[in-house]
């Protein structure tokens, strides 16, 4: 089963087990969606489940927590997380906060989905990987799932989940694995780790990172798109790497981080986002407070350059498997 | 370019000659399956009921019986004895914060006996009256604005930002206007399930100008929310006039127009009027028939907060200029005239106000003042998510509790 596809049935499934989940965003409804993730369910629960929304991301966020306060379990989409901006203070000062400042007399469970992330040549404004703008907001979690298994599972989780939740999707996976080798013919996920789905209810808990590869010489940090990045740059690296997928960042797996750690002495982070405060900086303190005495080498990030995502140089700005290979082997010289 | 500006400032005397529709003028009440092409007059209107000389004429005097009225006055009284002595112990020291509703009573009183147990009110920081008149526990307000280790929310909120679930009392924030869209969506979770309960959500005339207020707008209309949306216009956005949130050239109320959702103006400071424009939307939101816009127009009789001097920047005179009253001494002179009420059962009844609300105050002092007496360190870190976060728990740890 494809990402899309694995999606599409974790919402499904959750409107067929509960009357409360309603689902809407941009063309959502009839359409499907501009990606196809909420295909057919309009058309098999109704038009009061799924649903069209006005161009207002602001309008459908703030609608949607209060429904969630009401007690419904909304799942909204952002059709592209760069456009997630207009609905932010709904998300920072209003979903993040209800529960806080009302001292739980409310809650506001809602689920935002969003795509995220580059390599399909949508320029600066279909590339972005705004994760680290709500890593940093208390009261928000935020979850990125790399294969389809995960993504059911884990949106299935969130769904569930009495907090908002921001889920972002790697759009450059929905329909099959990518390693950073543009020039390769995109493989279906068919086959692929991950893709094995089960058709009804499963889940995957919020905060359990999946340790995809074990090795001994360096810890490699990673979510979504960037796993498949990882896998390749380790292979290509002979370094005997352990492959680390965190699939939500809040709340963050630290026990699993530090252990590994604590064990090659080396780690190097990923992401595709600018690296200059970027999540990974986030993970590269956590390791220097916890893991300092361990550590055989300077923690290093591989992460997108510091400037907005540029359409020619797609590229170029990508981080490459080969930038992987150099840094692991660099922390390996350590 | 021009800047809209008052017409008066500090040492002018009092000018509200524009304000046109200060007369009392008959304002014909549609029936609630009105169409809202229809109604698009209504927003230049202000309905009223009660007259300068304080009789109740015209199509929207509410079918109510003076106890109600006479309910209101209570509440309406209590929220201003409260605010009184609370604004007084905040200049004490014994709190960092307050915030009145002086002149504005109405707001927040008239909708909380207006509408029914099972609707939700998003109200703004101005509307303590709704909790008030749902008998909710002077102590616990008090509690809250003292930080004190019974604030029903521990702390965590700054003074007056109350939260009462129960009370049908949606929590307040210090962001002006984001709850406005969530009474659309809590609406719509209602027309969902098939229940007759509905939503009223406020903004204040400042506040319309920010994106949450057309998005609102914009939802409620889309989807036929069953919902009231009320725009408190005191004329004032702290040192702001309300030329600058566009009403020079309209009316708030009239923004309803471009939305297809009905927009009516009410004297605010009119209790009788207040009860039938609400009664009004409340039925057509039940009906099926949608949103309203509800604009109270009112005046901001005190400073905008205990952080607030007014007479910097208007005529001082202009609180007791407003050619529209005073919401509470008109209610009074009403019954008054209507045999429903005396001078000296008004008197009796403040003076036994005074005494409830100091009582309540004695006892919130003697848990503590702000600063004296709070809940548990610990609790600060519980609530920021359903479940405690590795973070929090270490972050306890290192506070040594
Ligand atoms: C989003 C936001 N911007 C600015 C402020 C600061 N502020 C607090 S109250 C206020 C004026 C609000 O005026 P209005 O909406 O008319 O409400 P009123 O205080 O008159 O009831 C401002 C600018 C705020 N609290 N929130
Ligand atoms: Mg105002």
């Amino acid at each position: 089963m494809s990402l899309v596809h694995a999606l599409n049935s974790a919402l499904d499934v959750m409107m067929e087990r509960d009357p409360d989940v309603l689902i809407f965003g941009e063309d959502v409804g009839f359409f499907g969606g501009v990606f196809r993730v909420t295909d057919g369910l309009q058309e098999k629960h109704g038009r009061h489940r799924c649903f069209d929304t006005p161009l207002s991301e602001g309008g459908i966020i703030a609608t949607g927590i209060g429904m969630a306060a009401e007690g419904l379990r909304p799942v909204a989409e952002i059709q592209f997380a760069d456009y997630i901006l207009p609905a932010y203070d709904q998300l920072v000062s209003e979903a993040a906060r209800l529960r806080y400042r009302s001292n739980n007399d409310f809650q506001a469970p809602i689920t935002v989905r969003a795509p995220y992330g580059g390599g399909i040549f949508g320029g600066q404004t279909h590339s972005q990987s705004p994760e680290a703008i709500f890593a940093h907001v208390t009261g928000l979690k935020t979850v990125i799932p790399s294969n389809p298994y995960d993504a059911k599972g884990l949106l299935i989780s969130a769904i569930e989940c009495d907090d908002p939740v921001i889920f972002l999707e790697p759009k450059r996976l929905y329909n099959g694995p990518f390693d950073g080798h543009y020039d390769k013919p995109l493989e279906p996920w068919s086959e692929q780790y991950g893709s094995d789905v089960p058709a009804g209810y499963y889940s995957v808990p919020l905060g359990k990172a999946q340790i995809i590869r074990s090795g001994s010489e360096a810890t490699v940090l990673a979510y979504g798109t960037m796993v498949h990045v990882a896998q390749a740059g380790i292979k290509e690296s002979g370094v005997d790497a352990e492959l680390i997928d965190l699939r939500s960042i809040v709340p963050l797996d630290i026990s699993t981080v530090e252990e590994s750690v604590k064990k090659t002495g080396r780690c190097l982070i990923l992401h595709e986002a600018s690296k200059f405060a970027g999540f990974g900086a986030e993970l590269s303190a956590l390791i220097t407070e916890r893991c300092f005495y361990h550590l055989l080498a300077p923690t290093q990030r591989v992460a997108g350059w510091d400037i907005p995502y540029p359409h020619a140089f797609e590229w170029d700005y990508f981080p490459s498997p080969a930038r992987v290979v150099t840094a692991l082997q660099s922390l390996a010289a350590h | 370019m021009h800047v809209p500006e008052p017409k008066t400032r500090p040492g002018d005397s009092p000018d509200f000659s524009e304000i046109e529709l200060l007369k009392f003028a008959p304002v014909a009440k549609p029936e609630i399956s009105e169409p809202s092409e229809n109604l698009r007059q209504l927003p230049f209107h202000l309905v009223r009921t009660l007259t300068d000389d304080d009789v109740a004429e015209g199509d929207w005097i509410p079918g109510l019986s003076a106890s109600v009225y006479r309910k209101a006055l209570e509440y309406m009284t209590i929220t201003r004895v409260f605010d009184e002595k609370l604004l007084r112990i905040q200049r004490q020291g014994k709190t960092s914060f307050f915030l009145t509703s002086r002149g504005e009573e109405a707001l927040g009183v008239v909708p909380s006996l207006a509408l029914r147990d099972g609707d939700m009110c998003f109200p703004t920081y101005r509307q303590v009256g709704w909790l008030i008149a749902r008998d909710y526990p002077l102590l616990k307000l008090v509690n809250q604005i003292f930080n004190n280790r019974e604030d029903p929310l521990a702390g965590k909120q700054l003074p007056v930002l109350y939260s009462a679930k129960e009370f049908g009392f949606y929590s307040l924030s210090g962001n002006v206007g984001t709850r406005f869209g969530h009474s659309v969506g809590w609406a719509m979770a209602k027309a969902y399930r098939g229940k007759p309960d509905i939503a009223i959500g406020f903004i204040g005339d400042g506040s319309t100008a920010e994106g949450a207020f057309h998005e609102a707008l914009t939802f409620a209309s889309v989807y036929n929310a069953p919902v009231i949306l009320g725009v408190t216009n005191n004329q004032w956005a702290i040192s702001t006039f309300s030329g600058i949130a566009s009403s020079e050239h309209t009316t708030i109320a009239a923004k309803g127009i471009a939305y297809g959702i009905p927009g009516i103006r009410v004297d605010g400071n009119d209790v009788l009027a207040v009860f039938s424009v609400l009664d009004w939307a409340a039925e057509r939101a039940r009906a099926g028939f949608g949103a309203t816009l509800i604009e109270f127009f009112t005046y901001r009789a005190g400073a905008h907060s205990s952080s607030d001097d007014p007479k910097r920047y208007r005529p001082a005179e202009e609180p007791t200029s407003w050619p529209l009253g005073d919401p509470i001494d008109r209610l009074k002179n009403y019954l008054i005239k209507a045999g429903e009420w005396s001078a000296d059962q008004h008197e009796k009844m403040t003076k036994a106000i005074h005494s409830s609300v100091s009582e309540s105050i004695k006892e919130a002092e003697a848990i503590g003042v702000l600063g004296k007496s709070k809940p548990p360190v610990a609790s600060m870190f519980d609530g920021v998510f359903s479940e405690p976060d590795w973070r929090n728990v270490e972050q306890l740890k290192e506070l040594g509790i």
